[in-house]
């Protein structure tokens, strides 16, 4: 079986983004990327499929500018095996992404398609869900264990209060939560192993969809700034603030 | 025009953050129905009913629902969206599996969880984990739009809608329902909880973390979060995370407890009402945010606060 995961390159999660001050969108010059942290537990997965016998291939796919490149080998570096480049500068939405992604697995015929469960720029949150959708597969969503079976596989999924478990016919889709698994550092022979291994170039236009955003971006802000507040002296003083504030 | 609210039904009962979606469908202007979907959901129904604003409640009963699997229930949501406008639902684990289904099926883009009603097809919208809020125009003819509950005040009673009994729709039979197990915790939910209290790195273990934290939780009646820090040493498991990567709260209290305030678990907690940060480090980035900060060594300061807590009856 082969395994399909979708990768996406975004603002590492430890950097403090900036608002454009004329509203325009997030300051992205020159500030650290790397791939979305649910899309790497979405990679690791996919290879402890491959290690325990249950996946043939693992086989990735980023959309996005020339230098996502470097987010597919560094999920090769980790032991994809070869990746697909839909290449574009253009922004392109969760639904633009699933109908791509959708061709691709047309294509690729995977047995499963494990996506991380949002990307922490956009916080969309859609795409998976949006993919198992056009393809008429299950979706096993926000999963904290995947478990192949004969034909099927077993999710078991972060509900708000507890894990719901659910059985999907196999081709399915997964999307990932924290709890997953915890992914493996590359090393360096690795690195550069991943440097050689195949990418094959494709555009949006190759797969006949149209990326025209259906969202316009009017504005982009800064969040209400929150103001430090005061520093007390004693535990005592502490709840007799909180009191007054109205909150215990 | 008109807009259906999917409502969130926990078990039998209708979950109160329908009603702030309620709120938000109710400022994008037209009329409200909602869908209650699940099995034995009578009372839920009849809540929905009761809510100032909403004409009509379609009620969906049956086994297919009763775990909410986004297959039929995105099914069922599509055949009856031709009458729509608008689909919203409040963004809980449930329909932010559910509605970007519907979406894709009706060929939209979905509107993820809005804070604001700008105009009828104008939001704002959090991105980078709301440390930039986005202010976006849907083209499409049709929106699906989930609902940050945080950010809306729940629509209060006072309606009679009419409840209307609907068919199921199809299933398309690629998922079913295994099990489930919802923790029995006393404690409220993070994402939901009034309060929540925090524990960091300054924890030095997961005994600490128990011995020091859970008390204190207890008696606020609290949640308990941790830092990416706290869970990444093993003190707190994965759950409980609070941070860009882990959940997203907007409590009315929020308790740092040994945290220092990584921006990534700001990320994840900077819109809670009131922030109370307790650090032994004095210049630790926590405090910035903080409305009240007190700079002390942890386990003393702790016991004290559980002392205090019980002296004043919590």
């Amino acid at each position: 079986m082969k395994v399909l995961v979708p990768v996406k390159r975004v603002v590492d999660y430890n950097v403090k983004i900036r608002v454009k001050p004329d509203g325009s969108g997030v300051d992205v010059a020159n500030v650290k990327f790397s791939m979305n942290p649910f899309d790497e537990i979405a990679v690791e997965e996919a290879i402890r499929l491959k290690e325990a016998g249950k996946a043939t291939e693992v086989v990735l796919v980023t959309i996005g500018p020339a230098k996502a490149d470097e987010t597919l080998r560094s999920g090769m570096a980790i032991g994809a095996d070869r990746g697909i480049h839909v290449k574009t500068d253009e922004l392109v939405e969760p639904l633009a992404v699933a109908k791509i992604l959708a061709k691709i697995v047309a294509e690729e015929a995977p047995g499963l398609v494990i996506l991380g469960k949002q990307a922490i720029d956009d916080d969309s949150n859609q795409t998976g869900q949006m993919l198992a959708a056009l393809l008429g597969w299950g979706q096993g969503t926000f999963a904290s264990k995947v478990e192949i079976t004969e034909g099927s596989v077993d999710v078991t999924r972060e509900v708000d209060g507890g894990l719901q478990t659910v059985t999907l016919k196999l081709p399915a889709v997964v999307t990932t939560d924290l709890r997953l698994n915890e992914p493996r550092y590359a090393s360096l022979p690795n690195i550069i192993k991943a440097k050689k291994k195949e990418v094959a170039a494709k555009t949006p236009a190759d797969y006949g969809v149209d990326i025209t955003p259906r969202l316009e971006v009017l504005k982009t802000a800064e969040p209400p700034a929150r103001k430090a507040g005061i520093k007390v002296g004693s535990v005592p003083e502490l709840l007799e603030k909180l009191k007054t504030a109205g909150v215990l | 025009m008109t807009a259906l609210i999917v409502a969130e039904v926990t078990e039998s009962a209708l979950a109160p953050s329908t009603a702030k979606a309620l709120t938000a469908a109710l400022q994008i202007g037209g009329g409200v129905h909602i869908l209650v979907a699940g099995k034995n959901v009578g009372p839920a129904a009849e809540a929905a009913a009761k809510l100032s604003g909403v004409e009509k409640v379609l009620v969906a009963d049956g086994a297919a629902y009763g775990h909410h699997l986004a297959e039929p229930l995105a099914a069922l949501i599509v055949g009856l969206a031709g009458g729509y406008d608008a689909i919203l639902a409040p963004s809980t684990s449930s329909s932010k599996n559910v509605l970007p289904r519907v979406a894709a099926l009706l060929d939209v883009a979905q509107v993820s969880d809005i804070i604001k009603v700008v105009s009828a097809d104008t939001f704002e919208r959090p991105i980078y984990a709301g440390n930039a809020i986005q202010t976006v125009r849907s083209k499409d003819a049709k929106k699906v739009i989930t609902v940050r509950t945080a950010s809306f005040t729940a629509t209060g009673e006072g309606g009679s809608a009419a409840i209307e009994a609907i068919g199921a729709g199809s299933d398309p039979s690629v998922s079913s329902f295994k099990s489930e197990a919802l923790a029995k915790s006393e404690r409220p939910e993070l994402t939901a909880a009034k309060i929540i209290v925090s524990g960091g790195r300054g924890l030095a273990s997961s005994e600490n973390f128990k011995e020091y934290i859970e008390p204190v939780a207890t008696r606020l009646g609290a949640a308990i979060g941790a830092s990416r820090a706290a869970v990444d040493a093993g003190y707190a498991p994965n759950d409980l995370q609070v941070g860009q990567t882990g959940k997203v709260v907007a409590p009315d209290l929020y308790v740092a407890i040994g945290i220092s305030g990584a921006i990534q678990h700001l990320a994840g907690m900077k819109d809670s009402k009131v922030i109370v940060a307790i650090n032994k480090d004095e210049e630790a980035p926590i405090f910035q945010v903080a409305d009240y900060g007190l700079v002390a060594d942890l386990f003393p300061t702790l016991k004290e606060l559980d002392a205090e807590l019980a002296k004043a009856g919590r």
